[in-house]
């Protein structure tokens, strides 16, 4: 990570929901697909305004929970019926319904610590000492951040679109 | 059309939303605080020497012997454990209805959540007798053969359910955590504070691409969270019903545990909400009295659940033809130990009743005590299903009575101290209501809600 150039960029501040979805959707529309909105509260529609695809975290639940599911099967049938089988109660040595409950808990584990996996993952987190472009971003403020490597960038042009578009505070970033 | 009631008084900005909830982490405690705190941390204290004479001289301190060898323990074990179903019930299902109303209380029901099966999972481990060796709970390869554990038991069933139940829910309240703590962060004027919740929150910005996971990861958890909580009262109900004793083997018991554990879990939840809404007057515009109602419903719903399911038991006993199992049931009513049954009865069919009425619904005072009650309830429910079934089996030469001591008078008090003071504390490190969620709803209701949102 020390080596890599950091990224910069323009930001602006806005004040409401409203103003900076309509800001997303048309820093989108001007061409710039690196841009990023930051907001205190998940913004309804602010996905679509950024042109941010669906969270591809189910598909690792399933995954996970599909791998959960045999874990719990494996080690219920091998330490039952394989590596040590104790006749109890005259029951199966590889009883099946009683193991559901075991496979079930495994399922929903697996399933759940693999989802934060990927969540951490996607999301970039933890990141020690992340760049923060204004304190009150996570309070009542809202900002659009447009990086220096992004499509047909220049500073002025990103300044003058994002204060059209209703910013009141412009901020350069020496890192993003 | 019905008009909806606004989730969050008094005309909030964004930045009042942050300062009212932000506000009892970054002072210095009030007295009131400090004086349950100390209560509680008292007890807390008084519950590990309890604790530390119970596992250092034997079990035998408690009551438990031959014919009653599940007691206290097991009792108040599944008291607790049902007291945190209310929590998951609040942050992950009425998070998948959709249901507004819920976040300002999730927060803290989740917390309530994993206190609560804390302090429930430290029961069965010291009732194994010898908690220095309870890792032999989990199968593990060994060198005694190896020998595994005994996966048709359901007691083995549990250590699975309770604590994958322990590290989803704390998982989950975490991760719905990490937005509010980067939260506190940014406000933190000193550099100590600012470390801490710096390393708390793991970097959190709000980005749209953060936020569009988040989103996705919170409708995950909430989505196995479901199915986990109502699994894990299911299985506690198995360590009962898939024995062979009457009064526990019974096909009725996993949705009457569930219900139960919610009804207890919610009464825990109001007893907590009325004793925040005290201490954080501030509060008050975002636990409302209408969040309040709605979950005296949901309490008075519960417990007619419960009722029904204690007549259910009788019609049974009665319809099986079994004797035993009629004995069972005549025996629980009007045998030794009826005063705990008719105890139960009062608590969890007759009191909650009063929520029929809209003044006592709203009115703090009557919930708080009714809440009072309802644990207590819950709490003899347990008993009288542990303890009657057990006293009085099949030969009546095999009849005893639970030997009640005063170090089951004393662990059973004590656990409170604990669950206390980790909910005091809690008060005190983490936003007690959730930031980022109650934020997007403080429109809801309001006359201008409906300038094209797309709600």
């Amino acid at each position: 990570m020390a080596k890599k150039r950091a990224i910069g960029g323009i930001a602006g501040i806005f004040l409401d929901e409203a103003t900076t979805i309509k800001a997303a959707t048309r820093v989108r529309e001007a061409g710039f697909t690196k841009f990023d909105a930051l907001t205190p509260y998940p913004v309804h529609g602010m996905e679509e305004a950024c042109g941010i695809k669906r969270s591809p975290i189910p598909y690792v639940t399933f995954a996970a929970g599909c791998v959960g599911l045999l874990a719990g099967l494996a080690l219920t049938y091998y330490t039952s019926a394989v590596d040590w089988a104790i006749n109890i109660g005259g029951k199966p040595m590889f009883s099946l319904p009683a193991f559901v409950p075991i496979m079930f808990e495994l399922t929903v584990l697996f399933a759940a610590l693999s989802s934060v996996g990927a969540f951490f993952y996607l999301s970039g987190i933890p990141r020690v000492d992340p760049p923060i472009i204004d304190k009150d971003i996570t309070c009542h403020k809202f900002a659009i951040f447009i990086p220096e490597n992004d499509v047909g960038y220049s500073a002025d042009r990103a300044e003058k679109l994002l204060k059209d578009l209703g910013a009141v505070e412009i901020k350069k970033m020496a890192e993003y | 059309m019905l008009k909806r009631n606004q989730l969050v008084l008094g005309n909030k900005t964004l930045k009042d939303v942050t300062d009212d909830i932000c506000a009892p982490i970054e002072r210095v405690p009030s007295k009131e605080w400090m004086g349950l705190f100390l209560t509680a941390k008292g007890l807390f204290i008084f519950y590990i020497l309890t604790i530390a004479m119970v596992v250092s001289t034997g079990i035998g301190l408690l009551g438990v012997n031959h014919p009653v060898a599940w007691g206290t323990m097991i009792i108040t074990f599944v008291f607790w454990v049902g007291i945190g179903h209310a929590g998951t019930l609040i942050s992950a299902i009425l998070f998948l209805f959709r249901q507004k109303w819920r976040t300002s209380v999730a927060r803290s029901a989740e917390a309530m959540t994993v206190f609560a099966v804390a302090t429930a999972g430290i029961f069965p481990l010291i009732h194994t007798g010898r908690p220095w060796l309870d890792f032999w709970l989990f199968p593990y390869p060994n060198q005694r053969g190896p020998l595994w554990v005994n996966f048709r038991s359901p007691l083995l069933w549990d250590v699975f359910a309770v604590s994958t139940y322990a590290t989803v829910s704390s998982v989950f309240w975490i991760v719905g955590m990490i937005p509010d703590l980067a939260t506190v962060r940014d406000r933190a004027k000193n550099a100590i504070r600012k470390k801490v919740y710096g390393v708390l929150s793991m970097g959190w910005r709000g980005t749209a691409k953060q936020w569009s996971h988040f989103e996705m990861i919170y409708l995950v958890l909430a989505g196995l969270s479901t199915p986990l909580v109502l699994s894990v009262h299911t299985i506690v109900s198995f360590d009962f019903a898939v024995s062979g004793l009457p009064g526990w083997h019974t096909t009725i018991f996993p949705p009457y545990f569930v219900a139960g554990a919610i009804f207890s879990g919610f009464a825990m939840v109001i007893t907590l909400m009325t004793l925040v809404r005290i201490g954080f007057p501030q509060f008050k515009n975002y636990i409302t009295i209408d969040h309040m109602e709605v979950m005296n419903k949901i309490i008075m719903m519960t417990g007619l659940m419960v009722g029904y399911a204690y007549g259910a038991e009788f019609l049974i006993a009665w319809y099986s033809g079994n004797d035993y199992e009629r004995y069972v049931f005549m025996n629980r009513a009007m045998g030794p130990y009826a005063w705990s049954y008719w105890i139960m009865i009062c608590c969890n069919v007759i009191i909650p009743q009063l929520f029929w009425f809209k003044k006592f619904r709203r009115s703090i005072p009557v919930m708080f005590v009714v809440s009072i009650f309802v644990n207590i309830g819950m709490w003899f429910e347990r008993f009288v299903i542990t303890i009657t079934s057990l006293h009085r089996d099949f030969l009546p030469s095999n009849w005893g009575q639970y030997a009640w001591s005063m170090y089951d008078t004393a662990i059973l008090v004590g656990s409170f101290g604990m669950f206390f003071t980790i909910f005091l504390l809690y008060l005190r490190i983490f936003p007690a209501i959730s930031i980022a969620e109650v934020k997007p709803v403080l429109n809801v209701g309001k006359e201008d809600e409906h300038h094209g949102k797309g709600h």
